[in-house]
């Protein structure tokens, strides 16, 4: 089936099976790595990705589900530059071997969208689906708490 | 793989009609792990996201209507679920993890049937009934009767569940729901129980009882309710029905826990109720 949807800020058409898994077409057919497979089933969050402004699980997706939508990945977080959110899991050492990296971003910025002054325990639990085997997530969470304050500077120069 | 997206539950239904072997699927996250693990290959599936009137929740006199495609996450975020359903609104707070809870739907977790369903055990107690279509109408049942064993429901072919209906508890009434699992987040349940109760002058009048994952389906104790009723909601008072609860249930041993675990702790839990029924802060359903 043709599916049309907008991938990163670019317009994707493309013809395939409509029963693939979304994770595999923007991998594989769409050249976009940023979301990664790590168990396939829905507990480890890697292959988080954004569909109109809401975290999905793109190992729990098909191709078909795609068509229309606005797709995000971690490597489209940023208009000019890395989000906020990527920044800070840089700068504070809540990267190590990455994987799990892509799929935090993008739930940590759709959260800090939602709750921009969260408390360390609503980042735990707003973070619960994504599983992480190096850092330890103490990293992590101080990288949110941080791309929180880094996000309420910017907003508010910009008002 | 045919992908079909109706726009209406008449357009479904007709789908439905026409390719007897097609898969209903809502948030995909059971039927797609499924599929990835080769127990389901369907070769046409009929996506429920576009059918708008089936993910609304509506409030109406005495009970609220929730459609069969709402979400986890659509359930958090209602202000009448969280007010007048707490019970159901903690089953869908301690779900899976927000990135499932946002595509899992309610009437997924009903039609999955599984013994470890976590809205299954508050929907039992809170006396829920389900709305079927199909091309020659619609059917309500009581919850009870719709799910008949682990993986299977009374829906014949070609039906949809199209809405749960769940009567908001009058007066005022203790609700609990606890699950015990391995670990917080993305745990399914060890056991899980969920109550209510109505107590007035300090004696039970009231008591509904709803054990997961220790049996082939809800459990419910009529024997436990009807000893408890008369009873001042005390530790004593629970602790005394434990035997009865031993009997009731049948529990198996799997990757998840022992049955001998799961038998202690379903008992277990019925002290967590102690404590919940004589803290006038505990949740409290209606008013
Ligand atoms: C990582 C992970 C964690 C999970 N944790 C939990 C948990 O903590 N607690 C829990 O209870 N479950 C859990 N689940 C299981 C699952 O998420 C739930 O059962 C969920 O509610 C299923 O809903 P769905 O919309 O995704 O169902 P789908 O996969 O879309 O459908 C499930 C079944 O229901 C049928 N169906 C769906 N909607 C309808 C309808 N309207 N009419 C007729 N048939 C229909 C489908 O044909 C299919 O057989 C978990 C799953 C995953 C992947
Ligand atoms: S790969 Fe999708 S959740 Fe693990
Ligand atoms: S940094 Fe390696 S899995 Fe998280």
């Amino acid at each position: 089936m043709i599916i049309s949807f907008v991938l990163d800020g670019e317009e994707q058409t493309l013809d395939v099976d409509g029963g693939l898994r979304a994770v595999d077409v923007l991998r594989e057919y769409c050249g976009v790595t940023a979301p990664k497979e790590g168990c396939g089933t829905g507990e480890c969050g890697a292959c988080a990705v954004l569909v109109d402004g809401e975290t999905r699980l793109s190992c729990l997706m098909l191709a078909a589900q795609m068509n229309g939508c606005i797709v995000t990945t971690a490597q489209g977080l940023g208009t000019d530059g890395p989000h906020p959110v990527q920044e800070a899991l840089a700068d504070l050492g809540g990267v190590q071997c990455g994987y799990c990296t892509p799929g935090i971003a993008v739930t940590a910025a759709e959260f800090l969208e939602r709750n921009p002054d969260p408390t360390r325990k609503e980042i735990r639990d707003a973070l619960s689906g994504n599983l992480c085997r190096c850092t330890g997530y103490h990293k992590i969470v101080d990288a949110v708490e941080d791309a929180a304050k880094r996000l309420q500077k910017e907003h508010g120069r910009g008002e | 793989m045919n992908i079909l997206f109706p726009t209406s539950v008449e357009a479904a239904l007709d789908a439905l009609q026409v390719n007897p072997t097609a898969r209903v699927m809502a948030g995909g996250t059971d039927l797609l792990v499924k599929r990835r693990a080769g127990s389901e290959t369907p070769e046409i599936v009929v996506c429920m996201e576009k059918v708008a009137d089936i993910s609304c929740i509506e409030v109406q006199e005495d009970r609220i209507r929730i459609g069969a495609a709402t979400t986890m996450s659509g359930l958090l975020d209602n202000t009448d679920i969280r007010e007048r359903l707490p019970l159901l609104h903690r089953a869908a707070e301690v779900f899976a993890s927000p990135l499932v809870r946002n595509m899992a739907t309610i009437g997924g977790n009903i039609c999955t049937a599984s013994p470890a369903a976590d809205t299954l055990p508050p929907l039992h107690v809170l006396g829920a009934e389900v709305e079927i279509y199909s091309s020659s109408g619609k059917r309500c049942i009581p919850i009870s009767d719709f799910v008949v064993a682990p993986g299977r429901t009374s829906l014949a072919s070609g039906e949809l569940l199209g809405a749960v209906i769940v009567p908001v508890p009058q007066g005022r009434t203790i609700g609990y729901f606890e699950k015990v699992g391995k670990r917080k987040a993305l745990a399914i349940a060890v056991v899980s129980l969920a109550a209510l109760l109505r107590v007035e002058s300090n004696v039970i009048t009231e008591a509904r009882l709803a054990w997961g994952s220790v049996g082939p389906t809800v459990v419910r104790c009529s024997d436990v309710e009807s000893q408890l009723i008369g009873s001042a909601p005390t530790l004593d008072t629970f602790r005394s029905v434990g035997e009865s609860v031993r009997r009731a249930i049948h529990p198996i041993s799997d990757v998840r826990a022992s049955a001998e675990y799961r038998m202690e702790v379903a008992v277990n839990l019925l002290l967590r109720l102690a404590e919940q029924a004589a803290d006038p802060t505990g949740i409290k359903v209606g008013f």
